[in-house]
């Protein structure tokens, strides 16, 4: 039933096609890739405090993984260990490991920026650049030593971010001229242009307004055929729409998060075996 | 039913006609249109008294004020040197407190730990910031004019080590405003070229100086206005009082003898005579039109920069 609708969607993006059964219909195609990022017993903390504990995912290639879970169980701080934004913040540790491709990201040898470039983030706030357009696409790949036609990659950016009809022309205009819903587009764009594997969206939607977030819904699954996408949302509804597999977290009685149960999104949604869970996506507490 | 409302709507009108007396809104808000009457007619009485006294001297001899060398005559006396000095302490200061004075605020806003010793190097020059200028000018004796004193002719009293002084005795103010203007940049912009694999170094090169280039020049240039007008200092380190005669080179120009227009006017003010009564009040107008000028600057650097997020 899902198979003839999937691929409509990918392509013209129409609203109110997008369901459940839809994230689940790519299923086909991912269980024999391994997963691009494994975490193992992860712990991270903010100086003394536990913030999540013992974390262990596997994050699928090219598909949408959908954290969930009440505020403050550590979405957010465990998304932000993945491409190791925490080291930003004085006084913050990891245990366990987090594992690209097989690599300990958190290794002595690796770069963090380098991670970074390869796992691009997407901000809660749309974060544009005081900057035009233009520049906004072009400052990741500028910043690596871009080589090539730089016009055609801001381009094929923007087309990716489904902004481009928007903004063609205008793309001399500053970035923050543009309304929330493209602000956060661009700012997609501008992730996407750095070429990254995988994308993390840290509740990419929580300032638009429905319109705007189904667009990015809409994206995200073009998205996935290219990239993997780990998404922080608070939406259930979001969760249960655009991704296809879900982790839920709780925080436990040291206000440290941790994960309940982690499953295809059908699943998790529908027959949840920790009672938690069941809860929780049934509206019941959170 | 329609009885109950139109209760309630009298009740209503009745509350909000009501006018109560606010006495200690009103009586707070005379204070503070005295204060703000207070300190603007000070301002006013001070400028208008200089303009009464010193415009006539313009009227009389024209820019000649300006281009005439310091004299002991009254009727030939003029600023050109302190006008010199002024403007070349301007260019020395810029030169070296301006760079100094950014880099280490970047330092310390976007490189330091925020730990307990980058604590202790913020309230230090923030308590700097406060140190009276004269103890500037003994530290520029002791350091610069001790260091070139066998430079030039001197005795190490030129207008190189008065320049420096000068951006010692500011260089806690420059860093206190650009840290604070490059602290006023969103983390949002830092966290978003992060998260594209900027490095610290582009993040703050491209992303953050740029943000904070309105905030930095406006700091700096009023900090630069605040050297324009230091007297102790420069006094202390052997700027002229009286007349001098000033070479033409560039040598003597750096490594002779020097003046600044605060320092004409703290010496005309003291002069017997009672035509320097005016010249002092010329100088002083010279002097104040100079800091406008430089403020003016500052606020069209900022307007120009200017960006919104």
């Amino acid at each position: 039933m899902t198979t003839a609708t999937a691929p409509d969607v990918s392509k013209t993006g129409e609203a109110p096609a997008i369901h459940i059964d839809i994230a689940s219909s790519s299923d086909g195609s991912s269980p024999t890739k391994p997963p691009v990022i494994t975490l193992d017993d992860v712990s991270f903390y903010y100086g003394e405090f536990r913030a999540v504990k013992n974390i262990s995912i596997d994050v699928p290639t090219h598909r949408i993984t959908a954290l969930i879970g009440p505020s403050g169980c550590g979405k957010s701080t465990l998304l932000r260990t993945i491409n190791r934004m925490n080291d930003l913040i004085p006084g913050t540790r990891v245990e366990g490991r987090v594992r690209y491709h097989e690599e300990d990201i958190y290794g002595p040898s690796v770069d963090a920026v380098e991670v970074r470039r390869r796992i691009g983030m997407v901000f809660q706030k749309a974060n544009p650049f005081p900057k035009s357009i233009y520049d906004n696409v072009a400052f990741g790949p500028r910043l690596n030593g871009f080589k090539g036609n730089m016009d055609e990659l801001v381009e094929n950016s923007l087309r990716r971010a489904a902004i481009w009809d928007e903004v063609k022309d205008k793309l001399k205009q500053s970035g923050l001229s543009l309304s929330g819903g493209q602000q956060q587009r661009l700012c997609i764009a501008r992730a996407i242009a750095t070429q990254p594997e995988v994308i993390l969206m840290d509740e990419p939607c929580s300032a638009l307004d429905p319109r705007a977030t189904l667009q990015i819904e809409e994206l995200m699954m073009q998205l996935k055929q290219n990239y993997t996408i780990v998404i922080v949302t608070h939406n259930m509804q979001q969760a249960a729409r655009a991704s296809d597999r879900t982790v839920f977290m709780n925080m436990a009685d040291d206000r440290a998060g941790f994960v309940v149960e982690q499953d295809e999104t059908v699943t998790i949604f529908t027959n949840p075996t920790n009672q938690m869970t069941e809860d929780y996506v049934s509206g019941r507490f959170g | 039913m329609s009885t109950a409302t139109s209760v309630a709507a009298g009740t209503v009108t009745a509350s909000l006609r009501r006018q109560r007396l606010d006495v200690a809104g009103w009586v707070f808000s005379v204070i503070l249109l005295v204060c703000l009457l207070f300190s603007l007619a000070l301002l006013i009485v001070l400028v208008s008294d200089q303009l009464i006294r010193g415009l006539p001297v313009f009227a009389e001899r024209g820019t000649t004020v300006l281009t005439s060398p310091l004299s002991s005559s009254p009727a030939r006396a003029g600023l050109v040197q302190g006008l010199i000095g002024s403007a070349l302490l301007a260019v020395i200061v810029a030169l070296t407190a301006f760079p100094v004075g950014i880099l280490t605020a970047v330092y310390l806003e976007e490189y330091a730990s925020g730990g307990r010793l980058s604590r202790f190097i913020d309230v230090n020059i923030r308590n700097l910031s406060g140190v009276p200028s004269v103890v500037y000018g003994l530290l520029g004796l002791a350091v610069f004019v001790a260091l070139m004193s066998n430079v030039g002719n001197s005795n190490g009293a030129n207008i190189i080590t008065g320049g420096l002084t000068l951006a010692v005795l500011i260089l806690p103010l420059v860093i206190i405003t650009s840290a604070e203007a490059i602290r006023a940049v969103p983390n949002a912009i830092r966290e978003a070229g992060f998260g594209i694999g900027a490095s610290r170094w582009q993040v703050v090169r491209k992303l953050v100086l740029p943000a904070a280039t309105p905030g930095v020049l406006t700091g700096t240039v009023l900090a630069l206005s605040r050297a324009l007008g230091e007297t102790a200092p420069l006094i202390l380190i052997g700027a002229v009082l009286g007349s001098f005669s000033q070479g033409r080179s560039i040598q003597d120009l750096f490594l002779g003898s020097y003046t600044a227009l605060p320092v004409i006017v703290f010496d005309w003010a003291r002069k017997p005579q009672e035509e320097f009564r005016a010249l002092t009040s010329a100088a002083i107008i010279v002097l104040l039109l100079v800091t406008v000028i430089a403020n003016a600057f500052a606020i069209i650097l900022r307007n120009r920069y200017e960006r919104r997020w």
